[in-house]
């Protein structure tokens, strides 16, 4: 990731060492210093340039200096000073008015407050229900994630125009219809978490089949949401479940970038500080007893992570939470995932019966379970044709990839 | 403060039942005084039917009168609410309690500039 001023990339050196120190801090402390510029203003597009100018400055500068003992702080004072310098010059003009008179107002708000408030803000305000969803999902990103507006296009398959129309569309909808930067109040605050958890775990997902920028992306939000709301269980829960999968990458692909399934994967390549860290979470938002679907889903990798051997999975444990999960959020998908466990403890048979009831001929997973069972029940033909559905279906290489493999393996076993 | 416009979004066909339309009406008495006591009523009213409705068309300096509306739907406007919130949430809560009361979809579009308070 390179440092980056709006619509111009300042690219440095990577090899030089302020430089990566640069990285670093932007990384780091992009969202923050945007939260504080935003409250600072009152304007996103203002705030963006003027953290945008505050990089640039700190890549001519650093490399000189050194980086500040409080790289934030600097960053933040410095896009400050920037944004004011801006608005006097452009003061004359009447929509600037406002703005300048807030800056010269005798208390101007401290940016050394509660930081941690701005950036739950700005989540709040990215998430907001009226904007759809896909505009909430790339405003987190670009203002809180601080990827540059082509990364975000890549990673959801659009052309770059369309990305940045949503974008600036997004934010005047923000200006325009006066979308309040604020965390919701009292009531309003469950209904709206929900949606900025789906947002994160979107975010995740998207990252999952590959993309690791992503996925590091996520987990930085879900580590901030738990800091900022810890008495939320679902937040833990989430936080947890993203740690758990995490774990799991160093052992989800082989060499040549084919995928591995859970039950053939290495395990110990998965990272074990990771899954400690997703276990004490889920223990401690268990404790809670306020069960939603994060908790249960993460309860669930947290049993597969337990398990020192595919063989030696707790799949009645697994099968009992599914139930669980079923009864708070019943769903095709859920329903699909029931029953990979229920053919573990009930044996393909009685899983197959339950997933030729479901109706998912167009989700690619359906046929790729369809087609597991079919093979551990010697239905050859039909799950070579089951691979075939679900190959024909997958985008993803590394899925493909797998499943191709899984129906040469069945032609060469079957004859005919 | 902005102004916000809460459009009552109406179906094309017979109105409801009398007793039906009682109680909408009744409820959105009950709502519109409650925009009055909060200090956030500008204006609000019905429309007659899309029937009623006649278009003008500047043409070349001459105007173009036209029976019926402008466009044909299966939706028409049936009448405006005009609100002062301090921002969209707020808005949007009176728009929540305007569907309830009409139980008709309700769009809710900021004006322009700020409202004076």
């Amino acid at each position: 990731m390179t440092a980056h001023a709006g619509n111009t990339e300042h690219t440095g050196d990577l090899g030089h060492p302020d430089n990566a120190a640069i990285e670093a801090a932007f990384r780091a402390e992009y969202g923050r210093a945007v939260a504080v510029l935003v409250r600072f203003l009152g304007d996103i597009d203002l705030a963006e340039e003027a953290v945008q100018d505050a990089f640039a400055t700190a890549l001519q500068k650093w490399p000189e200096t050194g980086v500040p003992p409080s790289p934030a702080g600097w960053i933040i004072t410095t896009a400050r000073n920037r944004a004011i310098d801006r608005l006097r010059r452009e003061s004359t003009r009447e929509d600037r008015h406002a703005q300048a008179a807030r800056l010269y107002a005798p208390d101007p708000p401290a940016e050394e407050g509660p930081v941690r408030d701005d950036r739950l803000r700005l989540i709040f305000t990215c998430c907001h229900p009226a904007l759809a969803p896909q505009a909430q999902v790339a405003l987190t990103l670009r203002l809180l994630g601080g990827l540059t507006t082509p990364q975000i296009a890549r990673a959801f398959l659009v052309p770059e125009a369309t990305m940045a129309q949503r974008l600036v569309r997004a934010k005047a909808k923000i200006r325009d219809a006066r979308i309040p930067y604020r965390i919701p109040r009292g009531a309003d605050l469950p209904d709206r978490v929900k949606g900025v958890l789906a947002v994160v775990y979107l975010i995740f997902n998207e990252g999952y089949g590959g993309r690791e920028d992503l996925c590091a992306e996520a987990l930085r939000l879900g580590r901030l949401l738990a800091e900022l709301m810890p008495d939320e269980p679902e937040v833990i829960g989430l936080l947890a479940l993203m740690l758990l999968v995490e774990a799991r990458r160093p052992a989800r692909f082989a060499p040549d970038g084919e995928l591995i399934t859970l039950s053939d994967q290495d395990r110990s390549r998965w990272d074990g500080a990771l899954i400690a860290e997703g276990q004490s979470l889920v223990r401690r938002c268990l404790r809670r007893n306020q069960p939603g679907p994060y908790q249960i889903q993460a309860a669930i990798n947290a049993v597969h992570s337990d398990a020192p051997t595919a063989a030696a999975t707790d799949w009645g444990q697994i099968l009992q939470l599914y139930d669980q999960l079923s009864a708070l959020t019943p769903s095709p998908v859920v329903a699909l995932n029931r029953a990979v466990a229920v053919a573990e403890v009930e044996g393909a048979g009685q899983a197959l019966a339950l997933v030729d009831a479901l109706d998912l001929d167009g989700y690619p997973a359906f046929h790729a379970v369809r087609a597991d069972l079919l093979r551990r029940l010697d239905r050859h033909t039909e799950a070579v044709r089951a691979y075939e559905a679900a190959i024909a279906l997958t985008e993803n290489p590394a899925e493909r990839a797998y499943l191709a493999r899984s129906r040469e393996s069945l032609v060469r076993r079957a004859p005919g | 403060m902005k102004h916000y416009l809460l459009s009552v979004m109406q179906p094309v066909g017979e109105p409801p039942a009398p007793e039906v339309l009682e109680e909408i009406m009744h409820n959105l008495d009950v709502f519109h005084a409650e925009l009055r006591a909060a200090g956030a009523w500008v204006f609000a009213g019905g429309l007659h039917g899309p029937e009623t409705a006649t278009v003008l068309r500047a043409n070349d300096g001459d105007v173009l009168i036209t029976d019926g509306p402008y466009t044909e739907s299966k939706e028409y406007l049936g009448g405006i609410c005009l609100i002062k919130a301090p921002d969209l949430d707020a808005a949007l809560e009176w728009g929540r309690k305007a569907t309830l009361a009409t139980t008709l979809p309700i769009e809710v579009r900021p004006f322009m500039g700020e409202a004076e308070d």
